[in-house]
C-alpha cells in the first residue's frame, strides 16, 4: 500500500504539458509537437506589450557569482512589479553556458513554445551561437522605447557583439574593459613609478618578479580575454581578427602570440604549471597574497572587492597604455520563452536611465552604462552621481582607448591552440 | 500490492537512467538533428580522442578512483581493528555524523585554503617560523597528479564508510569474535582482521562501490582541488557540455560514455584486487601468526583516521574563521578584523532557499524510506533471499551523474515534464534512494525474527507487528537511513540545477553559483549553512530514537 501511495504522490507533483507526447525512443529525439504557442508579442505595439507583460513571471538567467549583481538584479525585481507588475525571478548561474543548453535540449525535445528560460544575460560566442542555431527571438531590441538613449549611430558597439551585427537580437546592457591593477606597496612595484603599461614591459616586469603575476586557465572567458588582448598588441595583421579565422593564415597570425607566451610562462605564478580557474580565481590569488599584478573585466572589480575586504586599500587600478579590449554585455531573449512581453518590458527597464544608473553607483555593482551620455537631460545625467575619487579605481580618461573584440571564431581557435601547447604539463 | 514493491522501485531507478544514457549515447554516435546531425558516425569520437591529455584526464580519474577507497577503507579498517572502547574511538564515533554532513564543495573549500602555500597552515607557521614573508610559490593545490583531490576525497569518504562499517558491525557482534580469537592467543587488532574482517568485508562492499564511482567521476571536489592542465575527465566533460560552441555538444556526449567506461573500468580492477587479495590473505589468515605486525597495524590503525578527522575539522575552522574575517591577507595568522557583513548579506536570500531545500530533501527521503521499508518487508513476508536484481538499486551511483543527467534532461522534455520541484524530488530519489536502502538493509534482514514471531503468536497482525515491534526496533538504523538520506539530497547539485533548470533554488545551487564569484567570505558562510543543515538532521536522528523508545517503554510499563 505504502508503495503506491508514495509512487503515485510522487507523480503526482508533475503537470506533463503534452500527454500526447510520444513513447518509442526515436520518437523522443526528434518529437516536433503542434505549436500550441500565444502568438508572439510584437515589439513594435509597446502598449501591447505592456499590457501583455502585466503578471507575468520572467526567468532571467544571469550569471550569480557576484552577491552584488545579484542584489542588484534583486531591486530591479522590485521595480518591476510594482511598475509593470511582472515579477523578475533570477536564475543564478555558474556559467552561461548551461542556460543555452538548456534552450537547446528544449528545442532538441520539440519545447517549442514553453521554454524555462524567458531573458538571458550574454554576449560573444554564446550570442553567436544562439543566433546560429536560430534559439533566438528577434528582432525587438531597437523597438524598445529606451534603446534610442544609447545613440548607436555614434556609439556602434552597442549594436555589434563581437564583430557580429546584432541585428536586435540582444539588447545592450552594460559595457566590460579589461582593467589592470596592482599591489603599490608589494615590493615589486613600489619602487616604481608606473606598473607595466604594455605586454612587453609586462614580461620584463615578470622576469624580474617571477611568480607574481598569471592569468585564468583557458578555456576562461577571462583567460582568453587576456590571449585576445596580448594577441592584438603583438600581432602586426590586426584586420585579419575582425574576419573569421578561416580567412586568414591562423599560424601566421599568431606567431607572436606563442613566443610571447613561451617567454612569459616559466616566469608565472606556480612557473605556468596550473593557472587560476576563472577571473574570481584570480582576484582571490590577490587576496591571498599571492600575486602582485592582476586583471578584471570589470573595471570596478578592485574597487568593491576592496569595499568587501578582498583586497587591501593599496590597490590601484589601470589600463594599458595602448588601451584594452572592451565589450558592450547584452540581454537576449530565447525563442521559446513564454514570457516574451515581460521580457522586453525588463530590457527596456534596464535600459532606462534610472536603472542605468543604480547599476553604475558602486553602491549597487558599479557596471558601467551604455546610455550616451550627452544625449541625456540634465535630470537624467543627475541621476549619475559622481564615483568620487575612490583611489582603487582606475583614472579619469582610462578608457578613452577601447579596443573591439576579434570575431568570435577567433575565441575558439585560440582556446584550441593554447589547450594543444598548453593543456598538458 | 508489496509484491510490486521491488519491480516498481527497480524502475523508478533505472528507467531514468536508461533513459538519459540512451539521450547522450545517441549524440555520442553523431545523432543530434536538433544541431544537424542526423547520421550516425564516429566524427565526436574521433574529435575526442584527439583532445590534449585526454588519456591523462581518465587515467587521473581511474586513478582517483582506486586509491580513494582504498585508503579511506584502510583507514576505516585498522581503526575498528585496533579497538573501539578508549576514548578516542568514542570521540571519533561523535565526529563521524558531522563531517558526514559537510557537503563534498565545501569541504573541498576548507581543505584548498588549509593547505595552499597561502592557506591557513602557512599562516600559523610564518613568518616566524619558515622565514616567509610572501607565500612559496608551490604547486599543492590542484598538484598534476591529483593528489590534493585523492586527499580531499578520502575525509570525504571515511565518515561514510566508518558510519556503513559501524551499521554493519552492530549485526556482527564483533567482541565474540575477538574474544575467541584473543583466547587461541591472537593480539586483539590482528584477530580483529582475521576473524572479523572477512565477514564483514561483504556487508560494507557495496557502500564501497558507490566510493569508487563517486571518487572517479565527481566533479564538485575536482573542480576546487582537482589538477588543472589537464583537468580530470568528469571536469573536462562539464566544460565540454557549457562551451559555447555548441557543437562541442557531440564530443561532449562521447565523453559521457567515455567517463562511463571508466567507472565501469575502475569498478572490475577493484573487483578483480577482491580476488587477488582473497587469495593472498587466505595464507596469511590460516598461517596461524599470533601477534607479529601488531603494533605497527595498531599504531597506524589509532592515528591514520583520528588525524584525517583533525585535518577535516581543522579545514572546517578555516570556513568559519573567514566567515566573518574583515582583511585578511598571508601572513596574518587572524584576520584583521571582524565582521558580521558577510552573514548579514545573505539572511534576506537565505529563507526561500532553506524553504526548498527541506522540502526537497524531507519528500525525497519519505518516498525513498517508505519504498525501501516496502521492498524489504516484502522480502521478509514472502521468505525471499534477496533479489539478485536489487544490484540494479545502484545503478544511479555507479553511473556518473554527468553521463545521463544531460540526457535525462531531454527525455523528460521529451515527455512534457518541465522543470518544477516535483521533478528535481524524483530526480534527488535516484540517489537518494540507493543511500537509504545501502543503509538500512542489513539491520533490517537481521533483525532477529523471534521478536516477530512472539509478536504474531500473541495475535497481532502482520501489519501492526510491523509498525509496533519492527519499527520501533529498527528505529535507529531508520533514523541513521532518514539522516543519510537528507544528507545525500541537499548536497545534490547537477540534478537540481539541471531538472529544475535553475527555477529551483536551493541551498547548494546557491553556494556553487556564488563560489563561482570566487569571494571566499561569502562561499564559507554558505559551505556552512550548508553543512549546518544535514548536521541537523543528524542531530535529530540521533535524538529521536533514544526519544521515542524512552517513551515507549514507559507506555510498556503501563
Amino acid at each position: 500500500m505504502n508503495t503506491t501511495l508514495a509512487h503515485t504522490a510522487a507523480f503526482a507533483l508533475f503537470a506533463p504539458r503534452r500527454l500526447a507526447a510520444a513513447i518509442g525512443l526515436a520518437a523522443l529525439c526528434s518529437a516536433t509537437l503542434a505549436s500550441t504557442a500565444l502568438a508572439s508579442p510584437d515589439p513594435n505595439d509597446w502598449d501591447a506589450v505592456l499590457e501583455q507583460a502585466d503578471g507575468q513571471t520572467v526567468y532571467w538567467n544571469a550569471w550569480g557569482g557576484d552577491s552584488r549583481t545579484n542584489r542588484y538584479i534583486d531591486w530591479v525585481d522590485g521595480r518591476m512589479q510594482e511598475r509593470f507588475g511582472v515579477e523578475v525571478e533570477h536564475v543564478k548561474l555558474e556559467d552561461t553556458g548551461s542556460a543555452v543548453a538548456r534552450v537547446l535540449a528544449e528545442k532538441q525535445a520539440g519545447n517549442d513554445d514553453d521554454g524555462s528560460v524567458d531573458l538571458i544575460w550574454i554576449n560573444g560566442e554564446n550570442f553567436a551561437a544562439m543566433r546560429k542555431h536560430e534559439l533566438l527571438f528577434g528582432p525587438f531590441a531597437e523597438s524598445l522605447p529606451h534603446f534610442d538613449l544609447t545613440h548607436p549611430a555614434d556609439n556602434p558597439e552597442v549594436i555589434t557583439d563581437f564583430t557580429l551585427p546584432t541585428e536586435g537580437f540582444e539588447s545592450p546592457w552594460g559595457r566590460a574593459q579589461i582593467t589592470f591593477y596592482y599591489d603599490s606597496r608589494a615590493a615589486s612595484l613600489a619602487g616604481q613609478s608606473e606598473p607595466p603599461g604594455s605586454m612587453a614591459e609586462l614580461l620584463d616586469w615578470a622576469r624580474e618578479n617571477p611568480g607574481r603575476f598569471t592569468y585564468p586557465r583557458i578555456p576562461d572567458f577571462t583567460g582568453s580575454t587576456f590571449l585576445k588582448q596580448a594577441l592584438i598588441e603583438l600581432t602586426e595583421q590586426d584586420d585579419a581578427l575582425y574576419q573569421p579565422v578561416s580567412e586568414s593564415d591562423f599560424a601566421a597570425v599568431t606567431a607572436p602570440l606563442w613566443d610571447y607566451l613561451d617567454a612569459l610562462h616559466p616566469h608565472l605564478w606556480r612557473e605556468g604549471r596550473s593557472f587560476p580557474e576563472s577571473g574570481p580565481a584570480l582576484r582571490a590569488l590577490m587576496s591571498d597574497g599571492e600575486l602582485d599584478l592582476a586583471f578584471s573585466f570589470y573595471p570596478t572589480d578592485a574597487a568593491v572587492a576592496v569595499r568587501e575586504y578582498q583586497l587591501p586599500q593599496s590597490v590601484r587600478s589601470y589600463v594599458l597604455d595602448g588601451g584594452t579590449l572592451g565589450n558592450v554585455h547584452f540581454v537576449a531573449i530565447p525563442y521559446n520563452s513564454p514570457h516574451k512581453a515581460g521580457a522586453m518590458a525588463l530590457a527596456n527597464f534596464l535600459l532606462s536611465p534610472v536603472a542605468q544608473a543604480k547599476k553604475q553607483s558602486l553602491d549597487y555593482w558599479g557596471d558601467r552604462t551604455v546610455l550616451d551620455m550627452a544625449r541625456l537631460s540634465d535630470e537624467q545625467q543627475a541621476l549619475f552621481e559622481a564615483q568620487g575619487d575612490n583611489p582603487a579605481l582606475p583614472p579619469a580618461g582610462a578608457f578613452d582607448k577601447t579596443l573591439a573584440e576579434p570575431h568570435p571564431s577567433w575565441m575558439t581557435a585560440l582556446q584550441d591552440a593554447w589547450l594543444e601547447r598548453y593543456g598538458v604539463n | 500490492m508489496l509484491r510490486l514493491a521491488p519491480a516498481l522501485v527497480i524502475a523508478l531507478l533505472t528507467l531514468p537512467v536508461a533513459a538519459g544514457l540512451v539521450m547522450v549515447g545517441l549524440p555520442a554516435f553523431g545523432y543530434l538533428p536538433v544541431l544537424g546531425g542526423e547520421a550516425l558516425s564516429l566524427a565526436p569520437w574521433r574529435e575526442l580522442f584527439s583532445q590534449p591529455g585526454l588519456w591523462r584526464s581518465a587515467a587521473l580519474s581511474l586513478a582517483s578512483g582506486l586509491a580513494t577507497p582504498a585508503v579511506a577503507l584502510g583507514a576505516v579498517v585498522l581503526f575498528l581493528a585496533a579497538g573501539q572502547r578508549g576514548r578516542l574511538a568514542r570521540a571519533v564515533h561523535r565526529l563521524i555524523s558531522p563531517l558526514l554532513a559537510v557537503p563534498h564543495a565545501a569541504l573541498g573549500f576548507g581543505l584548498a585554503f588549509l593547505i595552499a602555500p597561502s592557506g591557513l597552515a602557512m599562516r600559523l607557521l610564518s613568518p616566524w617560523l619558515t622565514g616567509a614573508k610572501q607565500p612559496p610559490d608551490a604547486l599543492i593545490v590542484n598538484d598534476p597528479l591529483g593528489l590534493s583531490l585523492m586527499a580531499g576525497l578520502v575525509l570525504k569518504e571515511i565518515p561514510f564508510l566508518l558510519l556503513m562499517s559501524l551499521a554493519a558491525l552492530y549485526q556482527l557482534r564483533p567482541e565474540k569474535h575477538v574474544e575467541t580469537a584473543r583466547s587461541l592467543g591472537y593480539a586483539p587488532t590482528l584477530g580483529w582482521l582475521k576473524t572479523v574482517l572477512p565477514v564483514l568485508y561483504p556487508l560494507i562492499r557495496l557502500p564501497v562501490y558507490a566510493v569508487i564511482a563517486y571518487a572517479s567521476a565527481n566533479v564538485d571536489m575536482a573542480l576546487i582541488l582537482g589538477p588543472r592542465l589537464p583537468p580530470t575527465l568528469a571536469v573536462s566533460i562539464l566544460e565540454w557540455f557549457n562551451d559555447p560552441d555548441l557543437e562541442r555538444r557531440f564530443m561532449a556526449s562521447a565523453a559521457a560514455v567515455l567517463q562511463l567506461g571508466v567507472t565501469l573500468t575502475a569498478l572490475v580492477i577493484w573487483w578483480l584486487g577482491e580476488r587477488i587479495m582473497a587469495r593472498l590473505l587466505r595464507g596469511w589468515l590460516c598461517a596461524g601468526s599470533r601477534q607479529r605486525g601488531e603494533a605497527t597495524l595498531r599504531l597506524v590503525g589509532r592515528t591514520l583516521l583520528p588525524v584525517a578527522g583533525l585535518v577535516a575539522l581543522a579545514a572546517l575552522v578555516g570556513l568559519a574563521l573567514f566567515s566573518v574575517a574583515g582583511f585578511w591577507r598571508f601572513p596574518e595568522a587572524l584576520p584583521q578584523s571582524i565582521t558580521l557583513d558577510h552573514w548579514q548579506r545573505f539572511t534576506p536570500m537565505l529563507g526561500e532557499a532553506l524553504g526548498s531545500t527541506a522540502i526537497i530533501a524531507l519528500a525525497a527521503t519519505l518516498v525513498a524510506t517508505l519504498l525501501v521499508l516496502a521492498v524489504l518487508e516484502n522480502e521478509h513476508r514472502r521468505q525471499l533471499q534477496p533479489a539478485r536484481s536489487l544490484w540494479l538499486l545502484y545503478l544511479p551511483l555507479i553511473v556518473p551523474q554527468i553521463a545521463f543527467l544531460f540526457g535525462l534532461v531531454v527525455a523528460a522534455e521529451s515527455v512534457g515534464i518541465g522543470p518544477q520541484i516535483g521533478l528535481v524530488i524524483a530526480g534527488h530519489l535516484l540517489f537518494v534512494l540507493p543511500y537509504v536502502y545501502l543503509s538500512l538493509a542489513e539491520a533490517y534482514r537481521r533483525l532477529d525474527p523471534r521478536w516477530l514471531e512472539i509478536a504474531r503468536s500473541l495475535g497481532v497482525s502482520r501489519n501492526a507487528a510491523f509498525v509496533r515491534v519492527r519499527l520501533p526496533l529498527l528505529a535507529a538504523p531508520l533514523a541513521t537511513a532518514c539522516a543519510v538520506g537528507l544528507a545525500i539530497s541537499i548536497g545534490q547539485y547537477l540534478p537540481t540545477r539541471l531538472l529544475g533548470a535553475g527555477r529551483v533554488e536551493t541551498v547548494t545551487t546557491e553556494a556553487v553559483a556564488l563560489a563561482s564569484g570566487g569571494n571566499r567570505r561569502l562561499i564559507s558562510v554558505w559551505a556552512l549553512v550548508q553543512a549546518l543543515l544535514p548536521l541537523l538532521g543528524f542531530m535529530l536522528a540521533a535524538a529521536l530514537p533514544r526519544f521515542l523508545t524512552r517513551r515507549e517503554t514507559r507506555h510498556g510499563h503501563h
